[in-house]
């Protein structure tokens, strides 16, 4: 039985290399792809909004209220385009989706407060969008702290407590897991090569295959091993300058802070780029023409984008939602990004997170070694 | 490259038995038996359709058969493919190199995966030998019919094999370049190469040293040239004279008649009952026509066995 050969593998990577070369369209849209996703991502679709419609029910008209709409309304995140003291209608600005926010200040607030009870102020969220509310919320609750630090002075000071003078109690379901472009940034780095890591190499066998030239190809002593993995090599390297231009991006843009180690993040992500590619492989063993291959590509693109914690929080989707996002490359691949640029995290931290890309890796290239026909049968 | 030790000792390139392939329902090649000797030129025709492209790639390992047994090179066509592939050069019907690669990269590209030793002079021999060195940087889906073909000949000689399986090659070819392209083919045998190829061209057929003619999936006759016109028993008269056009038309469909073939002031009748032909032309014949006979050619030879496996396969 021939087996593996190095020459012929090179034989393959050079001429794929060469074909790339001459394809300028896709080479173009391959380092085309970044930038327009980090256009869309990282500025037209703002995750930290601002400015958002919110309906006020104040009981209580003493100083305490007032200062405290007053720090709600500096703190930008809330417009407050109505102000009434129905309940009713307040729900039913909520519903119809005309404020994001209801903000009730009870009647005795002023009261509760100077006798240290931590009065209660409901914040009633729409959190159709937790990306949305979230960043708010967030605000609220740091300067529930410090609000009345002015206000309450010498002996008063005591009601400050440490956990605040005010308890602020959300009323929604909302996420914990809040969007920002910090996070979005790293996320579109596993987004990106999912989606053209995917299609590249989805082409890759079926375009033989239409084009005739794999008649030729298996009229050779080629082994599909040799094949497979000479069309993956060559896009390896350019899933690595698709990485780069995130980075750059990402530092020079974006200011996302990178506290772990660049070096890591480029060792592991060869480990995403090959199961990409070796997934697009497949598809391409399978697919009949390479309109099927892309398609099959979308497919695989759909909940890479969706369920893998990039579009959503992870630990807001439901429990199949988050079953099926866990045997996605780009689920685990986000995490590590993330982990490593945001959090600092270094091997020990993100190991849970490379074993199932290694196995994702050999699942594919196992199915896709195992599909290559060798005849035209 | 390693040394055909698995070989078994034989002077036949080609020697297969009832080599079947069926697509779904088809039938498509019937236990066809064909030996083809080394150093030699053998023309495979027939029609299209015929099953041509099936055999050949049965022969080459593209295709698997559904019965039948045989070896290719020495190595057996069902287990030994691996070999076989290493030792074949196979030029497909349609152009199948790459056509975004210039002729010399899809050259060096088909040495390195043969591992053809010092693949750069090996390269450079084969673009000189096929008159392609000046063009050597143009992109191969720019060239014309005849210069892909030459690309491909180069492109499967140059692993050196023993064995050319060439699939209608000169098809959309201008004679000149058909002219040399023959001349190259005859070259190679003599150099020790056995080539398999397929071709419509009655004049290529004759170029040939032995032929075989497929129809249907079966293979109805095959010899050398003269065996060939021999088995087939075919009658055939020569007319001459004026209005031949009625003439044939009185003759069609008329007992023993099988084929009319009008040329330019002449008409060929054939059949291959000849008493009946022969009474059927004493029956019409015109004193103002010159009528002799004379030796089938190759064509009306194939015409008249493609409309016999038509009445007995189709
Ligand atoms: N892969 C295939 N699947 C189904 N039918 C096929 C396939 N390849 C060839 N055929 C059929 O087999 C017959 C013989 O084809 P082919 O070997 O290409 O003939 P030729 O080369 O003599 O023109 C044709 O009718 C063709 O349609
Ligand atoms: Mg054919």
């Amino acid at each position: 039985m021939p087996r593996f050969t190095f020459h012929r593998l090179w034989a393959i990577v050079l001429k794929e290399f060469i074909q790339m070369k001459r394809d300028r369209v896709t080479f173009g849209i391959m380092i085309g792809i970044p930038l327009m996703q980090l256009m869309m991502f990282g500025f037209a679709i703002n995750s930290d909004p601002r400015h958002l419609p919110a309906a006020l029910r104040v009981a209580d008209q003493g100083p305490f209220a007032r200062t405290l709409v007053q720090a709600l309304r500096t703190s930008d995140y809330f417009a407050f385009v109505h102000e009434t003291s129905d309940e009713a209608e307040a729900q039913r600005l909520l519903q119809l989706g005309d404020v994001q926010f209801v903000i009730n200040i009870p009647a005795d607030f002023t009261r509760q407060l100077l006798r240290g009870e931590r009065p209660t102020v409901l914040i009633e969220a729409d959190a159709t969008d937790p990306a949305a509310t979230g960043p708010a919320l967030a605000a609220v609750n740091a300067l529930a702290a410090t609000v009345f630090n002015r206000d309450l002075p010498g002996p008063l000071a005591r009601l400050r407590a440490k956990d605040g003078p005010v308890d602020f109690r959300v009323h929604a379901h909302y996420n914990p897991e809040n969007i920002t472009q910090f996070n979005v940034v790293p996320g579109l780095m596993g987004v990106v090569l999912t989606m053209t890591m995917v299609i590249i190499t989805a082409l890759a066998i079926t375009r033989e295959r239409e084009r005739g030239t794999m008649e030729n190809l298996l009229a050779t002593p080629v082994r599909p091993f040799e094949v497979i993995v000479g069309k993956i090599l060559p896009y390896i390297v350019v899933g690595y300058i698709q990485v780069s231009l995130i980075l750059v991006a990402a530092h020079f843009v974006f200011d996302v802070p990178m506290v772990g180690s660049l070096p890591l993040l480029y060792v592991v992500s060869l480990l995403f780029i090959a199961a990409n590619l070796a997934v697009g492989i497949t598809f391409s063993t399978l697919a009949k023409n390479q309109l099927q291959a892309v398609q099959m590509a979308f497919f695989f693109f759909l909940p890479s984008i969706l369920l893998s914690g990039f579009m959503f929080p992870f630990r807001g989707m439901p429990d199949w939602a988050q079953a099926v996002g866990s045997c996605l490359p780009n689920t685990h691949f986000l995490r590590i990004v993330r982990g490593i640029l945001l959090k600092g995290n270094g091997f020990s931290e993100i190991a849970p997170h490379l074993w199932p890309l290694l196995v994702f890796l050999v699942i594919a290239m196992t199915i896709g070694v195992k599909r290559y026909r060798q005849t035209l049968d | 490259m390693s040394p055909p030790a698995a070989a078994t000792p034989t002077d036949l390139a080609i020697d297969v038995t009832g080599v079947t392939k069926r697509f779904g329902e088809k039938t498509v090649v019937n236990a066809i038996d064909l030996a083809v000797r080394r150093g030699e030129i053998y023309g495979f025709l027939g029609p299209n359709g015929s099953g041509k492209t099936t055999f050949i790639r049965m022969l080459c390992g593209l295709l698997t058969p559904d019965a039948g047994t045989g070896t290719c090179l020495g190595y057996d066509v069902r287990s030994q493919q691996a070999e076989i592939k290493r030792h074949v050069g196979y030029m497909t019907q349609k152009f199948s190199y790459y056509e975004d690669l210039s002729i010399r990269e899809n050259l060096d590209f088909i040495a390195r995966i043969y591992a053809v030793p010092d693949r750069r002079a090996a390269v450079q021999r084969s673009l000189d030998r096929l008159g392609l060195a000046n063009r050597s940087h143009q992109i191969a889906g720019q060239l014309s019919g005849g210069w892909k073909q030459r690309l491909a000949l180069a492109a499967c000689l140059i692993h050196e094999p023993k064995l050319l399986l060439l699939d209608e090659p000169t098809a959309g070819v201008d004679p000149k370049a058909r002219r040399e392209f023959w001349d190259e083919i005859h070259q190679l045998a003599a150099d020790g190469l056995t080539v398999l190829i397929t071709t419509h061209y009655m004049d290529e057929a004759e170029r040939c040293h032995r032929l075989a003619y497929l129809a249907y999936g079966h293979l109805l006759t095959r010899g050398t040239l003269a065996e060939v016109l021999a088995a087939a028993k075919l009658t055939t008269w020569s007319i001459t004279g004026p209005d031949l056009r009625t003439l044939a038309t009185t003759l069609r469909d008329r007992a023993g008649v099988e084929q009319v073939v009008a040329f330019g002031n002449t008409l060929h009748v054939s059949g291959r009952d000849a008493a009946r032909l022969t009474a059927t032309i004493a029956a019409v014949r015109d004193p103002r026509h010159d009528w002799k006979q004379i030796t089938s050619g190759l064509e009306d030879v194939f015409i008249s066995l493609m409309d016999e496996a038509k009445d007995n396969f189709a």
